[in-house]
């Protein structure tokens, strides 16, 4: 699939088409747990965006060198350090935001959507593609995240960024800020970009097949490839 | 509903039966409890309920033109609907917040799931619980029957479940704030606009009981379960029962939102075990829970089970023979 699309393509597929938090349903619990105010989300889709930029370089530009079975160790072991690098980052030059986002920022080495971009697509793909698909997969992740962040902040707590806002700031709807409230504007925003993306001519199936499927890889070469071997066999 | 001529599967059994009819019922059973609420509450009440009611039937027209479905706004379930949620509401609530729940109830649990007979739980609770956990200060504005709900400083009260359960905290005072029972029966204390007169409600639910709209499973199932759960809790203390059950809105919920068709079990068994589930959470949350009122939460959480409750509760047809061992005799073809 990489080779036939041109860079802006595999940038823009991350925002809208695969966006990684609405679309393929990656991530769901930092998206979760850190929507509840617009600054502490930025902060996590930006941390989350440097570490998947980096780690899929990385992993792309070793992805001849990496053995097949010890893949897997071999990825959080490089995504480790670049979330230990950024963690690092973090603490020292914007430590508010360190505590806002508490365990959420080291847990960013088992994030799902960026083990799934190492294994679905760095890991087949050259340096530059997967940069940009890390790039696109970034963007995508804020972008929900802003979205959900706003949505819940302006009407749970009636402030946008910190600012309060008028009338809402002394009637917040307190469950947008609640698990509760978040599950369901995930639901709604989830919705409205699902009726939007298959407006634009990509229809559901095509995200459902191997190709969307971070296990594509292991699932052909160890399970899929054998029993078609064996039945072939049989036959 | 105005079909002539429906072509269906036997059995062809008729009935008068109508959606309409039973929602017309079940609003002449709701009459006495929103009486009593305008006698203690004032005109307040009845301000709150219109407004329910019309944001209610407004959300469901509104939301069956958007998804270009068919009107439904005959079948009287919304007017239902908005009625239940204003009587489980704070009477000094702000109109808007009261709106709010109306249109939650209406699209967000009732429409967005396909609309009357579709709905997982019931809508008005659901609203309920969701303003409740919104807006705690505003919810829990219990004012006093006979005092002006308009004006922002009016008379507030703990409700008896509130009293009750500072009693069993060791604060020896708060049993001077418990009114007599008497004043329990009719309504004379702080509490919700439509639960607090448990006679109006007690006559509304014999009204559906005589008409056969609700079987008594549900409600006495339920009002037992807590009963005996409080008898042991209260050590043999008969007065104390009569608190747990005159008080908080365990008449209106066992008798008007517990029954509910749609989030209720079919059978018998599967209605007993509703109710006992509802008293049992309800006595749980009563006893132990950092909320002094539970009613709401159970009939919410034994909605969730209850498609599991149906799958267990199932009548087989007469005669059928449970098939054993399908699984290994397929196993041993395949071999």
């Amino acid at each position: 699939m990489a080779e036939k699309k041109s860079l802006g393509k595999e940038f823009s597929k991350g925002i809208l088409a695969e966006n990684p938090v609405l679309r393929l349903v990656l991530g769901t619990c930092p998206t979760l747990a850190t929507s509840t105010s617009v600054q502490s989300a930025l902060g996590m889709g930006l941390a989350a965006s440097i570490v998947l930029v980096c780690s899929n370089i990385a992993i792309s530009a070793l992805r001849k060198i990496i053995p097949e079975k010890v893949r897997i160790p071999a990825y959080i072991v490089i995504i480790a350090s670049f979330v230990t690098i950024v963690q690092m980052l973090v603490k020292a030059f914007a430590p508010e935001l360190d505590e806002q986002l508490g365990v959420y920022l080291p847990l960013i080495v088992v994030n799902c959507i960026i083990l799934g971009r190492a294994e679905a697509f760095a890991s087949k793909n050259p340096v530059l593609a997967s940069a940009v698909d890390g790039l696109g997969m970034g963007v995508g992740f804020t972008t929900a995240l802003f979205l959900m962040s706003s949505v819940r902040e302006i009407l749970g707590a009636g402030s946008f960024l910190g600012m309060s806002i008028p009338f809402l700031s002394q009637n917040p709807v307190l469950i947008f800020i609640l698990p509760p409230g978040g599950f369901f504007v995930f639901g709604i925003l989830m919705a409205v970009v699902n009726r939007f993306a298959e407006k634009k001519g990509k229809p559901r199936a095509e995200l459902r097949g191997c190709e969307a499927c971070p296990m594509a890889q292991t699932c052909k070469l160890n399970s899929c490839e054998k029993t078609e071997e064996k039945a072939e066999v049989s036959a | 509903m105005a079909k002539k001529l429906t072509v269906s599967a036997s059995p062809h059994a008729h009935s008068n039966v109508t959606t309409t009819g039973i929602m017309l019922d079940v609003i002449i059973a709701l009459a006495p409890a929103l009486v009593m609420s305008v006698v203690y509450f004032g005109a307040r009440a009845i301000v709150l309920a219109a407004v329910t009611v019309g944001t209610a039937v407004l959300a469901e027209y509104l939301s069956r033109k958007v998804m270009k479905r068919s009107n439904t706004i005959g079948d009287l379930s919304a007017i239902v609907t908005g009625l239940i949620l204003a009587l489980n509401l704070p009477a000094t609530l702000p109109l808007w917040m009261a709106a709010l729940g109306s249109v939650i109830a209406i699209v967000v649990v009732k429409q967005m799931f396909g609309g009357i007979g579709q709905n997982f739980v019931n809508p008005a609770m659901m609203a309920r619980i969701i303003l409740m956990v919104s807006f705690p200060t505003a919810m829990a504005k219990w004012v006093v029957p006979f005092s002006n709900c308009w004006s922002p400083d009016a008379v507030t009260a703990a409700t008896p479940m509130a009293s009750l359960a500072a009693v069993e905290g060791g604060n020896v005072a708060a049993v001077e704030a418990l009114p007599t029972l008497k004043e329990m029966f009719l309504g004379l204390h702080g509490g919700s606009m439509g639960e607090v007169c448990s006679l109006a409600l007690i006559a509304g639910g014999l009204y559906l009981l005589v008409r056969h709209v609700i079987s008594p499973a549900i409600p006495f199932s339920f009002i037992g379960t807590v009963a005996v759960v409080m008898l042991i809790a209260g050590k043999g203390n008969f007065e104390f029962v009569a608190y747990q059950l005159l008080g908080g809105g365990l008449m209106l919920g066992a008798f008007f939102m517990a029954t509910d068709y749609t989030t209720s079990p079919i059978n018998l068994k599967g209605r007993i075990i509703f109710g006992i589930g509802c008293g049992l959470i309800t006595s749980v949350i009563r006893l132990f829970g950092s909320l002094p009122e539970g009613v709401s939460f159970s009939i919410i959480l034994m909605n969730i089970l209850v498609p599991h409750i149906e799958h267990l509760t199932t009548s087989r047809p007469f005669g059928e023979v449970k098939e054993k061992k399908e699984k290994k005799s397929k196993k041993e073809a395949a071999v």
